[in-house]
């Protein structure tokens, strides 16, 4: 659910970062954090275990230039994704206006991509959104590491609707694909904002 | 499409003197008006050394996880929230159904005052937002998306990554 204040002149999109565990999603965040303009970005705050396990939410503020006078502030979140952290993630789900698939691409991680996305499916049912309608692109992670699934392989079992799709390595130092995922949702949402309004 | 929030300007300074004659009459250190997505309507009084934007995520998140509580242990809603602390106090509130009221108070203060405080500002706030909800379908915003062009859109990126 966007936010638009008319006092501030500000409009605010919460993009949600979604997929199994220790696929990358707080590493995709980091990433952003690191390599965004320090004038553009607020503070990242991780709220993790000491595994270096999303116990509730990472969470990273960016501030986009203006558009037609309005500042642009995005709001990026990632949910827990260890199967037992269903309660929390559902609950981060609440308002999105995107979101992030990030599958994990080695072989031994292909099934935790399937219940990842069977689970973001049933949370976003829960709040009445229906996935071929939120904005939403999905990111191959971790393209570096040996023994990775076909992309062809991943994109027939996570991206049946043929939504814009990217591989990434976000671990590493220029991050290939991370920000090309986030523009690709960015875009999304706004487009979609401005065919509801015309 | 989504539903999303909108604040237009009459509102914003109604929420504003609500929530500022709040932190005169609680005697609170700082007082912000959230919504449960995480986005921060109003921050007034002693707010200068505050990250407004994490407070407002942060808030809106150990919210949604006590209400979830609250379901799993039988009760409908835990409406008010209270962490104590050794110098500041965090009072959080539900109002209606989307907002959330978070008083920072110290020993200038007490708990006594502020639950009394908050509960009738609380009401005067239920109010604007209902008056907001009514102008909201009214679809005074939609001039603003549809100008948008697909440069815009490329624009936003430029500077930033």
């Amino acid at each position: 659910m966007s936010f638009i204040n008319y006092s501030s002149r500000e409009i605010i999109l919460k993009i949600v970062y979604y997929g199994p565990g220790l696929c990358g999603k707080t590493t995709n965040i980091k990433f952003i954090h690191t390599a965004t303009n320090p004038d553009a970005r607020g503070k990242l705050i991780s709220l993790e275990t000491k595994a270096e396990r999303t116990l509730f939410f990472d969470f990273l503020p960016l501030s986009l230039p203006a558009i037609r006078g309005f500042k642009t502030r995005l709001h990026l979140y990632t949910v827990p994704g260890q199967l037992f952290y269903s309660a929390s993630r559902k609950l981060i789900m609440k308002g999105a206006d995107g979101v992030i698939f990030v599958a994990d691409s080695q072989d031994a991680r292909f099934e935790a991509n399937l219940i990842a996305m069977d689970d973001l499916k049933e949370n976003l049912s829960a709040y009445g959104y229906d996935i071929e309608k939120i904005p939403f692109v999905v990111q191959y992670n971790k393209r570096d590491l040996p023994n990775v699934t076909d992309v062809e392989k991943l994109r027939e079992a996570l991206n049946p609707w043929g939504v814009p799709d990217f591989e990434a390595i976000a671990t590493e130092p220029d991050g290939p694909g991370v920000f090309d995922t986030l523009k690709a949702v960015v875009k999304m949402i706004i487009q979609q904002l401005r065919a509801g309004a015309r | 499409m989504n539903p999303r929030t909108v604040i237009f300007e009459e509102e914003q300074r109604r929420l504003q003197e609500v929530c500022t004659r709040l932190t005169r009459d609680s005697l609170a250190r700082a007082i912000f008006l959230i919504d449960k997505n995480g986005q921060i309507l109003v921050a007034v009084g002693e707010t200068a050394n505050i990250d407004t934007t994490s407070l407002a995520s942060l808030v809106a998140g150990t919210t949604a996880a006590t209400s979830s509580l609250a379901k799993l242990v039988g009760e409908e809603e835990f409406p008010v929230h209270f962490h104590e602390g050794k110098r500041d106090n965090l009072h959080i509130s539900l109002v209606g159904e989307d907002h959330i009221l978070t008083v920072i108070f110290d020993e200038r203060s007490s708990l006594g005052l502020v639950r009394l405080r908050v509960k009738k500002a609380t009401e005067k706030l239920v109010e604007i937002f209902v008056a907001l909800a009514e102008r909201q379908g009214l679809g005074e915003e939609a001039d603003l998306f549809s100008e948008i062009t697909d440069e815009d859109i490329e624009n936003l990126f430029s500077d930033t990554f």
